[in-house]
């Protein structure tokens, strides 16, 4: 899939939880979206993206992006 | 339950009372509710009372004089219509005073009344014939040579019913039907006196009036002065059966009268708990698609969409599909095919190809049409609720005091519960809109909006931020129920995001264009207005914003302590018929049926035991996902079944491009659809007349729909799914649908209580139904939420990212209208069209003056997506600075136009705002002659005429 678009939507789901006053919780909550909705091979594809340098992403989301990895 | 015929009319409405009287009626004692009419309590007493204008879909009118009665200890001839029942009344039906004057009262009806009983539409169903033979009519007195009737003109100008004065006996049901029932207010009695006569709106035809064509005045009419076409043609039916309407999400009750396995016509069914005996032109009179000559009864294969059709056997095809499939899952892996079901499919349609994808596929990848539609409402609402589902039942509407109709449009999208609201209004409960355009209900007759809030599209989440922030600052929310009911914690969180002066209607006026005044009247009436309901339709859930909408909503009725009981709540009101059921089904990619996430691995464990086979527990592709992994190649197979998304989903061409790039698409749908046209798999699917299952509508309801014909392919769609997934290497073993609800049942907490029997024993259940709830749950959250504790999200505005521009200076704006259903390929295929038969763009005068724009004319819709061309329609409904228009015919290309944006939670596309510039053409756009040429071509590969092809 397009990086570009996965990007949009990523940043549209960072939007969304950028209102939580609690950061952990805004990060939490992007990264639990991403793991609920999307397809393992859309996460593996923009967290690639995000290891060539993340063009186009949101602080929000390179930060819950960049957890998905590690938690599994 | 499916053979009743005629059911029994008690004359007067039922009463309910706390209250009970006991009377005497022709000597049989008997106890009714206070306020019932003496005419419904012989009814039930088992006394049949004459009559002509009453029956009990109406108010009593008292007009006809035939239904006069004796009561002792009271001066002459009361009607029994009329009058209330009172404790110790003792009341005779028959006597010989009595039988005279009903006599004459005949006599003077039938001096006026061709006698042409035995060549009537209506013999062996007339009220006035029936009367007649009951009160002993043996002569008319007055001949039958005065001044009559008989030469009035028939008006046939209505595609499904005709109007025959001569045969009118002017009791006024068909006007008060109208009035009371649907609530046009189309029909008057015209004149005076023996010049009396039943008129559509200023003495125009039928067709030309304000009529909507319900077909409550044809119910209503007690001889054949209104009466369907098919009946005229073909005759009285002889039996009938109770289903489910296959259109919108009210979910009607009707009885399809038959003869044979010939549908005469369809009746709504009084004892419907969606309807209570209304219906609309659609599913009254628009069911010949079903035997529509273009519908395809033979499964078809070919290797390329370039290449002929061939028509082969059922194990022909579906051994085909099942080949490819396991050809590209072998080639591309396990997770490169998935499919698609509908919301038109039934409940056990939808559960089998979740199924068949998740057991037989081995991924995740299923979906639904919700996700274009309401799929904002089921995330929404779980989110601050805990359930992805409305609220209440459509009867709640009756206990509002006041109602919000948000983005919802229902006198076109839901007209039969819109009728039901309008009686509400009527009877004085006030009215907040919330539309960018003027929808009738804003005006209609005796019902006019307190509050109109006509915002700019796309601006729905500011607008209820603005209204929240009003009731807390303002102190009128109720704290109580917040205190006792909600997370303290979120409560809090949310309420300091809230009364951020930033959210006050000063401050937002610029951004939604209502007034600040307007929005704080509104959000003071529905704070303190007494039972305060929201409706919203899909002017909520298709933005990018859909979700956080939803939420929005749900977080005022939580402030305003209105959920919980009757005349409040959260009402979504569903597109399709079988929206909800199709969420109910697990048809999303992320959860199984019940809503429970894939990840939850004891509801998996308990899946898969039933079905034996270990389950994926990644969530799947959604319909956007599967489109932009088709255009990478990771994506190559699709089974959609009911759905035709290269209409119905957003950007046109980018879906197409997807189909093109599949190597097996299989389409399993009624006809030749937009889809279709892509696929290299056919399976002809079967109407909802030909098959059993279930549909549930917008308020949880559960109904059977019931096969009254046999499938014109030969098979049930949920028997070729089975095929299918036989062929794919796992058998399902079900001999009938209802085996597939009690495994439903068995896997679904709601519906442990849900099964065929208990269906017919109570007509229909509201889900949650099992050992709490037996018989079913009208109003949901009454103690507590289902989440236990309701949350307040905060909903932080994000306007989306499709603006306006010196390129592009409109929005555009889609919906639906009345006569025509979603993707149109089952209205288009009748009579439907005579009201509709293209979609059009509406321009409010101003633009179009600035652009040369006449109405009726031509223009060019231009978006950063694509170009189509349609007709203008110069109205003064719109907004300077919007424009509108249906996606009812493929050939309008609506949706080449609209984007690729989405709601951020769940993808569901941003139909309603799309920044466009207009201006006047002379000539179809490219891709519309591109259109015009591939529909022909594929029209040849498919070896004969179709009717209907890209309108």
């Amino acid at each position: 899939m397009e990086a570009e678009r996965l990007v949009r939507m990523a940043n549209d789901i960072a939007r969304f939880y950028q209102a939580e006053p609690d950061r952990d919780e805004a990060i939490a909550g992007v990264e639990g979206h991403l793991r609920r909705f999307w397809e393992p091979r859309m996460r593996r594809q923009i967290e690639a993206h995000l290891a060539a340098g993340g063009e186009g992403m949101d602080e929000l989301t390179r930060l819950a992006v960049g957890r998905l990895g590690v938690a599994g | 339950m499916t053979t009743v015929f005629r059911p029994i009319d008690r004359g007067t409405p039922p009463k309910s009372s706390g209250s009970s009287v006991r009377l005497e009626i022709d000597g049989i004692a008997v106890n009714v509710p206070e306020g019932t009419s003496v005419m419904h309590a012989a009814s039930l007493a088992g006394v049949p009372v004459p009559r002509l204008c009453a029956t009990d879909s109406l108010e009593p009118f008292g007009s006809c004089r035939l239904c006069l009665v004796e009561i002792e200890g009271r001066r002459g001839y009361p009607a029994s219509c009329t009058t209330p029942v009172a404790a110790g009344m003792v009341v005779r039906t028959q006597s010989a005073k009595l039988g005279e004057l009903r006599r004459g009262v005949m006599e003077l009806y039938i001096s006026d009344h061709p006698l042409d009983c035995l060549t009537c539409s209506a013999n062996g169903n007339c009220e006035l014939q029936d009367m007649a033979g009951v009160v002993g009519l043996r002569e008319v007195r007055y001949g039958y040579q005065g001044a009559n009737h008989l030469a009035a003109r028939k008006d046939e100008s209505n595609p499904y019913f005709s109007f025959d004065p001569a045969k009118c006996i002017v009791c006024s049901r068909c006007v008060r039907a109208c009035e009371e029932v649907q609530g046009t207010f189309a029909l008057t009695i015209d004149g005076r006196g023996f010049a009396s006569m039943v008129s559509a709106g200023q003495s125009e035809s039928f067709l030309a009036s304000e009529c909507v064509s319900c077909g409550a005045c044809v119910q209503a009419c007690p001889t054949a002065t209104l009466m369907e076409k098919a009946v005229i043609s073909k005759g009285q039916a002889e039996r009938s059966v109770v289903t489910t309407c296959a259109y919108c999400g009210v979910g009607c009750s009707f009885r399809a009268e038959m003869k044979g396995s010939e549908l005469v016509r369809m009746v709504p069914d009084k004892d419907g708990h969606a309807n209570h005996g209304h219906s609309c032109v659609k599913g009254r009179f628009a069911f010949g698609y079903a035997t529509h000559p273009d519908r395809i009864t033979t499964p078809m294969i070919r290797d390329r969409i370039s290449d002929p059709w061939r028509q082969v056997s059922w194990e022909e095809a579906v051994g085909f599909a099942a080949s490819r499939f396991k050809a590209i899952q072998a080639a591309h892996g396990r997770g490169s095919v998935g499919g698609i079901t509908s919301s038109r499919c039934t409940n056990e349609e939808t559960y089998l190809v979740q199924k068949l994808v998740r057991a037989a596929l081995g991924n995740n990848n299923v979906d639904t049409c919700a996700r274009v539609c309401h799929s904002p409402t089921g995330f929404g609402l779980k989110a601050t609720l805990g359930e992805s589902a409305g609220t209440q039942d459509f009867d709640s509407v009756d206990d509002s005091d006041v109602i919000m109709v948000i983005g919802a449009n229902p006198t076109d999208g839901h007209p039969v519960f819109a009728s039901r609201m309008k009686r509400r209004l009527r009877e004085g409960a006030r009215l907040i809109v919330v539309d960018p355009r003027t929808i009738d209900l804003v005006r209609s007759p005796h019902v006019r909006a307190d509050f109109h809030l006509k915002l700019r599209p796309g601006t729905n989440v500011a607008l209820v931020n603005a209204i929240a922030h009003v009731i807390l600052t303002e102190g009128l929310y109720g704290r109580d129920f917040v205190a006792e009911r909600c997370e303290q914690r979120d409560f809090a969180n949310w309420k300091a995001f809230i009364e951020q002066s930033r959210h006050s209607p000063e401050e937002l006026e610029t951004q939604t264009g209502v007034s600040a005044a307007l929005v704080r009247g509104a959000a003071r009436l529905y704070a303190t207005g007494g039972n305060a309901a929201i409706y919203y339709g899909l002017g909520v859930t298709e933005h990018s914003q859909g979700s956080t909408m939803v939420m929005g909503i749900a977080n005022l009725a939580m402030l305003t302590g209105n959920i919980g009981r009757a005349g409040v709540g959260v009402n979504p009101l569903r597109g399709q018929n079988n929206v909800q059921g199709a969420c109910d089904m697990g048809s999303f990619p992320h959860e199984l049926p019940g809503y429970r996430h894939v990840s939850d691995s004891t509801t998996r464990t308990h899946f898969e035991q039933q079905w034996g086979v270990r389950l994926d527990p990644e969530p799947g592709l959604r319909i956007p996902n599967m489109l932009d992994a088709a255009l990478d190649g990771s994506f190559r197979g699709i089974y959609i079944e009911g759905e035709d998304i290269a209409q119905s989903d957003p950007d046109t061409q980018h879906v197409t491009a997807a189909l093109e790039a599949m190597e097996c698409v299989v389409v399993q749908d009624l006809f030749l659809n937009e889809t279709a046209k892509y696929a290299h798999v056919f399976l002809p699917g079967s109407s909802f007349l030909e098959k059993n299952g279930t549909f549930t509508n917008a308020e949880r309801r559960i109904s059977r729909v019931r096969k009254v014909m046999p499938p014109a392919a030969g098979k049930e769609d949920w028997e070729i799914t089975a095929m299918l997934a036989e062929a794919l290497g796992y058998p399902m073993g079900y001999t009938h649908p209802s085996e597939i609800m009690d495994e439903i049942a068995r896997l679904t907490p709601t519906f442990a209580g849900v099964s065929y029997p208990r269906l017919d024993e109570l007509g229909s259940i509201q889900w949650p139904c099992n050992a709490e709830a037996p018989e079913g749950t009208r109003t949901m959250h009454v103690e507590e939420f289902v989440r236990g504790k309701g949350r307040f999200l905060v909903t932080e505005y994000v306007p989306t990212e499709e603006r306006t521009s010196r390129k592009y200076p409109l929005i555009l704006t889609t919906g639906r209208i009345l006569s025509q259903y979603n993707v149109g390929a089952q209205t288009r295929r009748t009579a439907n069209n005579v009201w509709h038969e293209e979609d059009r763009l509406e321009i409010h005068p101003s633009d179009a003056l600035l652009r040369g724009v006449r109405d009726g004319e031509w223009v060019g819709v231009r978006s950063r997506a694509g170009e189509t061309v349609l007709r203008a329609l110069v109205t003064e409904r719109m907004q300077p600075g919007v424009v509108y228009t249906t996606f009812h015919f493929p050939g309008s290309g609506a949706n080449v136009i609209t984007t690729d944006n989405s709601d951020w939670a769940t993808n569901c596309p941003e139909y309603k705002v799309t920044a466009v510039q207009v201006e006047p053409v002379t000539q179809p756009s490219q891709w519309q002659a591109r259109f015009r040429r591939f529909t022909q071509r594929q029209v040849e590969l498919l070896g004969r005429p179709q009717e209907v092809t890209n309108d």
